[in-house]
């Protein structure tokens, strides 16, 4: 049978943010996500997790359509989010990257201030007093939990920063422009247990706001932080369900292989 | 611990003694090129230093017998070296962007790169002939125009080459960071990308700046020559390459101690020059 076709997947509810359908990617003639499909609810974290190169990341990263940078790459499915299909031409990338933040696996603080780095999105969008924009980056600083050790040296470059704070900063750059949905490509796999705890916590406070979708190597990562997890394998969606079951009780004897670590 | 074997003992003496014999070698070829240019240095030294004084600075060049200085080639240098630069800067800068930043996919870009390529390693003189061709020849004149515009020439394939290789290195992360914020091309470009390599961008300038202010060729056909102080741009303009080049061959002494005087000039700005390119550059390292 073909796993492709997640069994239990329902009609989409006025608590899905995105759902996927009938998804299948391309890098040049490679095939790496095969007719995925999947709801992914509001205020929740959902986990991607697989071994390397089963097409997560990839995944990840058509929710804001970052796979259109690189001419190669093509897409068939559609991605509805709230209800509207964001691969649609006609939809603006640019407005959906405004609704979807992402943050990478290494953190790319811009070179410039601390301050610059969290602005440069919001001028994007807005236009600031200057009071209004001091305000804004608090905000977002104080939300990524990294106010308090970087709100004297704000006009330092964010180069400065340990990994783990460089991090939140693009967390708060990434927040600062008030998106609904966060994308998080393995925001811990260059960091260290201390930072990664922090990162943790902050995800998990970041839920009640956004609808937070992470892409994680680590299984007690997505146990500890996802409310749902989606197990993926050769570009083909294996199994979705809640993070406890998937844990505890998998549908699928591939899934709990991978999750028991017979396998990956 | 396992004792060595007899032969890999063998295969270690082979291997020291190919590393004593490379390095050897690399150190010959260090000294020899050493050799070279501290004789260069020094005999400019030791013939320019007693020509510099404040009347280098402020006299025309003289006739022969007569006391003067450099000043109308020393201006004539700095204001075609830096129209030239003003020129080709910003067309350097642009192709480069393009090369390296929107250039990606297709024939163009490559094809371009490979062009730059062969006039950057042109001969200085063809470019002089060819401004010669096409705009000294046409305006009936020479004039330091025609020398800034074959300088220029110089200036972009070597703006363009280092603004393509230094925007290449800056990490797609941050421009996919860039635009995952939702920032249009442009301004991640000149943004992000443009800062992150603005110091490799300078230290490429900085570099052309340096050679041209020693380029001859292109000025003996262009901006030829002046005797007096001339601040018209539309006419020939006296400069130091060319006004050292006519001194040296010339056969009077005060003539060869000015012309000593220009080399020392030359030498110690492009130094300069240098010196300051370093220091951008390890700006960005630290």
């Amino acid at each position: 049978m073909s796993h492709s076709t997640v069994a239990n997947l329902s009609p989409i509810g006025a608590d899905v943010r995105i759902a996927i359908r009938n998804l299948n990617f391309y890098y040049g003639r490679f095939h790496a996500l095969k007719n995925v499909s999947m709801n992914i609810k509001s205020n929740k974290v959902t986990a991607f997790i697989g071994p390397s190169g089963c097409g997560k990341s990839t995944l990840l990263r058509t929710f804001n359509r970052l796979h259109e940078l690189y001419p190669q790459n093509r897409i068939t499915g559609q991605i509805l989010l709230d209800g509207v299909n964001v691969l649609d031409k006609k939809e603006d990338p640019t407005l959906l990257r405004a609704r979807v933040g992402m943050v990478f696996q290494k953190p790319t603080p811009f070179p410039m201030s601390i301050y610059e780095n969290i602005a440069f999105g919001v001028r994007l969008y807005e236009k600031l007093s200057h009071a209004e924009m001091d305000d804004r980056v608090e905000w977002a600083l104080t939300k990524a939990a990294l106010w308090s050790e970087v709100k004297d040296k704000l006009k330092q470059s964010g180069y400065g920063l340990s990994g783990g704070q460089q991090q939140r900063l693009c967390i708060a750059r990434c927040i600062a422009i008030r998106p609904e949905v966060i994308l998080l490509d393995e925001p811990c796999s260059a960091l260290d247990p201390i930072s990664t705890a922090h990162i943790e916590e902050l995800v998990h406070d970041l839920k009640s706001d956004y609808t937070v979708v992470m892409v994680t190597h680590n299984m007690q990562q997505a146990a500890r932080v996802s409310d749902f997890t989606a197990y993926m394998y050769l570009g083909e969606l294996i199994e979705f369900d809640e993070t406890d079951r998937i844990f505890t009780k998998p549908n699928q004897k591939a899934t709990e292989d991978y999750i028991t670590g017979k396998f990956g | 611990m396992r004792n060595a074997t007899p032969e890999a003992v063998r295969i270690y003496r082979r291997r020291q003694r190919r590393n004593r014999f490379h390095l050897a070698m690399s150190v010959f070829g260090m000294g020899f090129g050493l050799f070279w240019l501290t004789w260069i240095l020094w005999s400019l030294l030791s013939n320019g230093f007693g020509a510099l004084n404040l009347s280098l600075l402020t006299q025309p060049t003289p006739a022969p017998g007569a006391m003067g200085g450099l000043a109308n080639a020393i201006l004539g240098s700095v204001m075609m070296v830096g129209l030239g630069t003003l020129v080709g800067t910003p067309i350097g800068i642009l192709a480069g962007t393009y090369l390296a930043e929107f250039g990606r996919r297709g024939w163009l870009a490559p094809t371009t790169r490979f062009v730059n390529d062969i006039l950057l390693s042109a001969p200085s003189i063809v470019l002089g002939l060819f401004i010669y061709t096409v705009y000294v020849s046409r305006a009936h004149h020479f004039s330091g125009v025609a020398g800034a515009l074959a300088l220029a020439l110089i200036v972009i394939p070597v703006v363009v080459r280092t603004t393509d290789d230094m925007l290449r290195l800056v990490p797609d992360g941050l421009r996919e960071a860039a635009i995952a914020l939702g920032a249009p091309r442009w301004k991640m470009v000149s943004l992000v990308a443009y800062r992150s390599a603005r110091s490799g961008i300078a230290t490429g300038v900085l570099l052309a700046v340096a050679r041209i202010s020693g380029e001859t060729a292109p000025l003996l056909f262009t901006a030829l020559n002046n005797q007096f102080t001339n601040w018209n741009i539309n006419a020939p303009m006296a400069n130091l390459p060319v006004v050292i080049f006519q001194f040296a061959m010339s056969p009077y002494d005060d003539w060869h101690k000015l012309a000593w005087g220009g080399a020392i000039l030359i030498t110690l700005s492009v130094l300069g020059i240098n010196v300051l390119a370093r220091i951008f550059f390890q700006q960005k390292h630290h």
